[in-house]
């Protein structure tokens, strides 16, 4: 592939790590300065990834080294198809997100709002970090950096459960980046290198054995973020914290980072041919499947909203594996694409939940009968990202779940098509009642009959990303070409095949 | 002409102790002043020597212009160069931040201290530079005797402290001593560079396996390789905070420096390695460190004597850089010594600062910290995330190279170590981290304002060295691989 030296990559990771600096040293003394860094860091990031479009529509792949850490190793991000799609969705909805937030902690009133935003500022470079990597070695880096950034995001709290979650999160992250760490170093002593190439570097190293191991460990690894059961506990748990956290970072960031790093794995380190003749990839999508289903079946169980919907991200993470796995075109470019629309749909879900929080401090699906005629605006949009990931035309979830479907029928394995429709449902059934309660029910007392929405500073963001997920179903290349940059992604795995 | 740096390195500072010593009776203001000048011109005078190993190789300087085997002999490689920069750079930071440190914990003693202090890098910088065996048993004496009296001068329990690192100090040097006495009888000489020669005919020679058995354990004994790191913890946690920003990071790593070069120089690896299986013993002593100093660590609730263990465990990484005898495993162990001198100044500094503002230093005690110093908390994060390996601070990149080492001599258990430990030091560092920077709440009591702590950081001479360190974590990390690619490299010893 053609390759072509370019800062932008580490432009778009850096003005979030100058915004952190400057929201830290701005302080409490400007809230309103301090606020203004954030958006201007994410529409600055948002445009630098844009800016990077057009190359990689064009085939190219940006390239930027920044210093040579081992032999054969180095600092170095390289932007293709597959780090351009998770950029753009990272940092477009870090737009809406901050701006949600601003409204969320003021809304609150929140204790500590200049680590809150610092903190988010960090993990979205990291994020970005992630995205553009052009090897193991960066992405742990960056990986790490996220693992950590996250924590006081989660125990912001700083009740004795926020705590107790902080902790669970990081014993579980910082484990799995052990064993990451030990993978990516045993990976690096069988072949000296350590850079993806769409359709693997390892073919025709080390025993089958061997191969076998590091790639239960690695999977392992990553599968942690990524929420894989029986690995998951940590997500539901991390649910304590602030809603905007959830959303962007619980449901896109870090759990998208985690499935990013196994996707990276699967198709980039490994590759389709390899995993083929060891028969893993049937393993691993029958993992990914069990987790499919249960988690769905878990999720039907929860009564607090947050909760619900961490098991259903848990779910969705999942499909997106098991498509990987899956390695056939359709399925991948499916399972890119849902990483897509699961985001836009998700942080929509996550956005609705922390405005009836702010608004009306309820946290449990049982008290919320009759809030759509409170907040029409927001039930709406919680009606169309539920419908969307349970996979109801035309939105985007619909695309995504054609594709996955498709791909299980091209990889010939029947089984994962019920594994989909079983799934989905399984979102009718723990998604609807809540449409249906919450828009037909008679109110409940404490529940205002009469149109009271939330901030618009909340209320705008939300009824966004819910119009976009719809328009992507309908035209899924509508932005930047979105779909085109998921499917050139899956040609140039599969290419070498 | 010879270049005069290497004499420089050593023989300023020995000087500038006398000086401090004269100028402190007139004025006590002068000795602090003098004690930065004289390591600043050591500072650059090791920085010159590194310079022209790199671009000239190795220095050779004859003392008097005696030459070897007779005189006493400079040698300066890569290996030492390199150290030699980290200990006269780790020793000047700690002598700028010292200035309030002493005011406000000796203020009887100032320029004794200051003396003394000088005595003691005397005493590291000349062990590093030396070439010759005795010279080295002479330095060490210097530099531990200097130790003992820093050491005695700190908290309530510090004269114990001290006795009992006395004790075993001199054990450790009398086994040393006893080493060169039996290599001279042996060989006649007590010049390395001539004894390597020279040894290799003798390798069958009992006096010779007794007196590596010597060196091994006397050194051991110096750097508190566990399980004979049993003075450490008490001496480092009683002295005062500016002795031990000094001793813990340099002692044991100037320890670790005269093991490499005793088992790969002195002797050859072919020795250390096969003839005798000293290496990978020192692995399993290393591997023993790791997890016991970890283990010991998770029951202090004093965060000084906390990081005195955490020391333990971290000159367990370099050992067992050492015992894993590979050039990844060498590599890792070379690049810790200086990756663990920064963290470790980073982190003692930083608890003489919390003692310097706050005078108690128990876990709990920490709470709304990192609102009244959130500079020197910071940094607390950043040496805590290095002490981890958590990327990109330095710390990671020894962590790599350590690994590294191990899967290629294919110790498993070894791996296993070092990943556990990474995670027992998460449970370390996070207790800290976690009192110091969350403030529990009752539920549904976290909204509104905080209660306002004022801002107190650490005096500025104090504060610089400490962010200078926190600056050094962070991009000793990035440049470890052009740290490895221009010296380490050639730093690894002949025959890896």
């Amino acid at each position: 592939m053609e390759t072509m030296v370019s800062i932008r990559p580490l432009l778009a990771v850096l003005v979030t790590l100058i915004g952190a600096m400057l929201i830290l040293f701005t302080g409490e003394r400007n809230r309103n300065l301090r606020e203004f860094w954030t958006i201007l860091a994410s529409v600055l990031k948002f445009s630098l990834v844009l800016s990077m479009i057009p190359f990689v529509l064009r085939g190219k792949m940006l390239e930027f080294t920044i210093i040579q850490l081992a032999p054969g190793v180095a600092l170095q991000f390289r932007v293709d198809q597959f780090g351009l799609f998770f950029g753009i969705l990272a940092s477009a909805l870090w737009i809406a997100t901050s701006v949600y937030s601003i409204g969320y902690v003021r809304g609150l009133n929140e204790h500590a709002q200049t680590r809150y935003f610092f903190n988010f500022a960090l993990c979205l470079s990291a994020t970005m970090g992630i995205a553009f990597a052009g090897n193991l070695l960066t992405l742990f880096i960056f990986y790490e950096i996220l693992t950590v950034s996250t924590y006081p995001l989660v125990a912001h709290k700083e009740t004795e459960d926020a705590i107790m979650g902080g902790r669970k999160y990081l014993a579980y992250t910082l484990t799995a980046g052990v064993v990451i760490l030990f993978g990516i170093i045993f990976v690096y002593t069988l072949t000296g290198t350590l850079d993806f190439k769409p359709g693997g570097f390892l073919l025709g190293h080390g025993s089958s054995a061997t191969i076998i191991f590091l790639f239960a460990i690695l999977i392992l690894g990553f599968g942690v973020k990524a929420a894989i059961m029986p690995l998951h506990e940590w997500l539901p748990t991390a649910m304590i914290a602030p809603t905007p956290v959830s959303a962007l970072l619980h449901a896109v960031a870090v759990v998208k980072a985690g499935v990013f790093g196994c996707l990276r794995i699967i198709l980039y380190v490994f590759g389709p041919e390899l995993l083929h003749q060891l028969d893993l990839w049937l393993i691993l999508a029958y993992f990914a499947a069990f987790t499919v289903i249960v988690s769905g079946l878990y999720a039907l169980a929860q009564d607090n909203l947050k909760r619900r919907l961490a098991f259903s991200t848990i779910n969705n993470l999942s499909i997106i594996v098991m498509g990987a796995a899956l390695l056939s075109p359709s399925a991948i470019t499916g399972s890119i694409f849902h990483m897509g629309s699961h985001g836009f749909m998700k942080i929509t879900l996550f956005f609705v939940a922390g405005a009836i929080y702010v608004k009306t401090h309820k946290e449990n699906i049982s008290q919320l009968d009759g809030i759509g005629r409170q907040m029409p605006l927001t039930m709406g949009a919680f009606a169309i990202g539920a419908m969307g990931i349970a996979g109801t035309p035309p939105i985007c979830g619909f695309i995504s779940k054609w594709y996955l479907a498709m791909g299980a029928l091209e990889a010939k394995e029947v089984v994962f098509l019920f594994v989909l429709l079983i799934s989905a449902l399984l979102d009718v059934a723990y998604f609807f009642p809540i449409i249906y309660n919450s828009f037909f029910k008679a109110p409940k007392e404490d529940v205002n009959p009469h149109f009271d929405e939330a901030s618009m500073k909340m209320v705008v963001p939300l009824v966004i990303t819910a119009t976009i997920s719809l328009i992507l179903g309908l035209v899924p290349n509508a932005f930047f070409r979105f779909f085109n940059i998921a499917s050139m992604a899956a040609e140039k795995i599969l290419g070498g095949m | 002409m010879v270049p005069q740096s290497p004499a420089l390195v050593v023989v300023v500072p020995l000087i500038f102790a006398f000086l401090s010593l004269l100028f402190g009776w007139w004025r006590k203001a002068f000795s602090y002043p003098i004690t930065i000048i004289a390591l600043s011109l050591s500072f650059l005078a090791s920085i010159h020597c590194l310079y022209t190993v790199l671009t000239s190789g190795t220095i050779h300087y004859y003392l008097g212009k005696w030459e070897p085997p007779w005189g006493i002999e400079y040698v300066v490689d890569h290996l030492n160069g390199f150290i030699l920069v980290i200990v006269s750079f780790v020793s000047l930071m700690v002598a700028i931040s010292s200035k309030r440190l002493v005011e406000r914990e000796l203020p009887e003693k100032v320029v004794y201290f200051y003396t003394i202090f000088l005595l003691q890098v005397t005493g590291f910088l000349g062990i590093v530079i030396t070439g010759d065996m005795f010279n080295l048993y002479v330095f060490l004496e210097i530099a531990s005797l200097a130790g003992y009296a820093l050491i005695a001068v700190g908290e309530e329990g510090a004269p114990f402290a001290s006795f009992n690192y006395l004790i075993f100090g001199t054990i450790g040097a009398c086994f040393y001593l006893l080493g060169v006495g039996y290599l001279y009888i042996k060989t006649g000489s007590l010049n390395m560079a001539d004894l390597s020669e020279i040894l290799p005919a003798l390798y069958q020679s009992k006096v010779l396996l007794v007196a590596f058995a010597f060196f091994l354990v006397g050194v051991s004994l110096k750097m508190a390789l566990f399980p004979l790191h049993v003075w450490l913890p008490d001496a480092y946690t009683y002295a005062p905070s500016a002795v031990s920003a000094l001793l813990a990071p340099l002692m044991t790593k100037v320890g670790a420096y005269v093991m490499i070069r005793i088992l790969f120089t002195v002797f050859e690896p072919r020795f250390s390695i096969e003839l005798i299986p000293a290496t990978t013993i020192l692995g399993w002593m290393a591997a023993g460190a790791i997890l016991f100093g970890a283990l010991l660590a998770l029951a202090q609730s004093d965060v000084k004597r906390m990081l005195a263990y955490i020391l333990v465990g971290e000159v367990g990484y370099i050992a067992l850089g050492v015992g894993l005898a590979n050039r990844n495993g060498l590599t890792g162990a070379v690049l810790h010594i200086m990756n663990d001198a920064v963290m470790m100044l980073a982190l003692f500094l930083i608890i003489g600062a919390i003692m310097y503002r706050s005078g108690n230093r128990e876990i709990p005690s920490l709470r709304h910290m990192h609102r009244r110093m959130p500079f020197t908390m910071a940094t607390l994060v950043i040496a805590g995330l290095s002490v981890i390996g958590i990327p990109p601070t330095c710390g990671f990149f020894s962590k790599w190279y350590l690994v590294l080492g191990a899967i290629d001599a294919n110790k498993w258990v070894f791996v296993a170590v070092l990943l556990i430990s990474s995670l027992l030091n998460v449970i370390l560092f996070f207790r800290v981290i976690e009192n110091a920077y969350l403030e529990p709440r009752e539920e549904e009591a976290h909204e509104g304002v905080e209660v306002a702590v004022p801002i107190e950081e650490a005096p500025l001479s104090l504060l610089l060295p400490i962010l200078v360190a926190g600056a050094g974590i962070l991009s000793l990390g990035i440049l470890s691989g052009e740290i490895i690619s221009s010296v380490i490299r050639f730093a690894v010893p002949a025959g890896f």
